[in-house]
């Protein structure tokens, strides 16, 4: 799922400085998953900011509304009686709501209420890794379905490096070294030697360097 | 055993205080509740396990978005208690409220009526 962070109540609270009229609008997609920018959150941001303009004396227009995805325009649709009414949206989606929201409202005032952070998964409840960067062209089944790219800080093929310590990367010992566990993981499984094969350097066109991806389906498309 | 706790005190009944939940702290705020606080049983007694923990650690939540609004986060606590100590209810109703009445009305009642 992507992951997100919620942003400072402060941050948001200048966003909406001086706008009557807001929309919190949260997603049912992936950041509902990871706690986020569901239902739930949608009602506690708006609960917090509505104390936030009582406190203040002023009029409390904040509305809570929750879409079933906010990357898909049929759901972006439902907005269409309402976007324009409101002088500020918050989206608590991740990056793509409230560009969404924007393009297809060209009128509406937009504001990301949460910082989109990585592709990840849940080691438990309230606790998430990344695991994926997205590079385009997927390689785990040759790592002992670890990771190199996302997972080691250096993004190294042929690992790991010097930093590599006690199980763990220099940069923090909050972090594993996950070629120490590429390299456990397939000793264990019996396939150490396939580790004896050197990589080239990765051919990143198909990851962000290529520039923004688009994909497009014949199949599917209409 | 008729013991004597403030009449001020709006007590709502859950099952277990893990079922409290950010919202309805938050909203007893919007609302204009000067002071909230969850009575939870002692830690290690709960007979869900981790309810009571939950709760404490919904109530550290809710302080923190209590600070972020300029809002006094001693506002709001959690408080452990067996079901069986009366006295200790009766204490920690005075002792809270007491503590809210030096605090003064809530920020956000007081916007209301200005």
């Amino acid at each position: 799922m992507i992951v997100g962070d919620s942003k400072p109540l402060e941050e948001i609270l200048e966003m909406i400085e001086g706008k009557d009229r807001v929309l919190v609008l949260g997603c049912r997609g992936c950041v509902t998953v990871c706690n986020v920018g569901g239902e739930k959150e949608v009602g506690i941001l708006a609960t917090a900011l509505r104390i936030a303009r009582k406190m203040r004396g002023l009029p409390g227009h904040i509305e809570e509304r929750t879409l079933e995805r906010q990357c898909d325009p049929e759901y972006i649709e439902e907005l269409a009686d309402a976007a324009e009414g409101y002088d500020a949206i918050v989206s608590i989606a991740c990056g793509v709501g409230p560009q969404f929201v924007a393009e297809r409202f060209p009128a509406a005032r937009v504001y990301p209420g949460i910082n989109t952070t990585f592709i990840g998964g849940a080691l438990e409840h309230g606790v998430w890794s990344e695991r994926c960067q997205s590079c385009g062209n997927c390689l785990v089944h040759h790592f002992g379905g670890l990771c190199p790219i996302a997972r080691c800080s250096k993004s190294l093929m042929n690992g790991p490096c010097g930093g590599s310590a006690n199980k763990k990367c220099e940069i923090s010992p909050e972090v594993d070294c996950v070629w120490h566990l590429i390299v456990e993981k397939m000793e264990a499984m019996g396939r150490l030697e396939e580790l004896e094969r050197v990589w080239p350097v990765k051919n990143w066109i198909t990851s962000r360097d290529g520039g923004p991806r688009r994909r497009v389906r014949e199949d599917l498309k209409q | 055993m008729r013991l004597q706790y403030p009449s001020n005190i709006k007590v709502i009944q859950l099952p277990c205080s893990g079922r409290v939940d950010i919202l309805h702290l938050l909203k007893a705020f919007e609302d204009g509740a000067d002071g909230v606080y969850v009575a939870g049983c002692k830690e290690g007694d709960c007979h869900f396990l981790t309810g009571n923990f939950k709760a404490r650690r919904k109530v550290n939540y809710v302080k923190q978005v209590l600070t972020a609004l300029g809002i006094e986060p001693e506002r709001i606590e959690m408080f452990n208690m067996s079901s069986a100590e009366g006295p200790r209810f009766a204490q920690v109703a005075r002792e809270f409220t007491q503590k809210i009445q030096e605090l003064g009305p809530s920020p956000v009642k007081t916007a209301k009526a200005a």
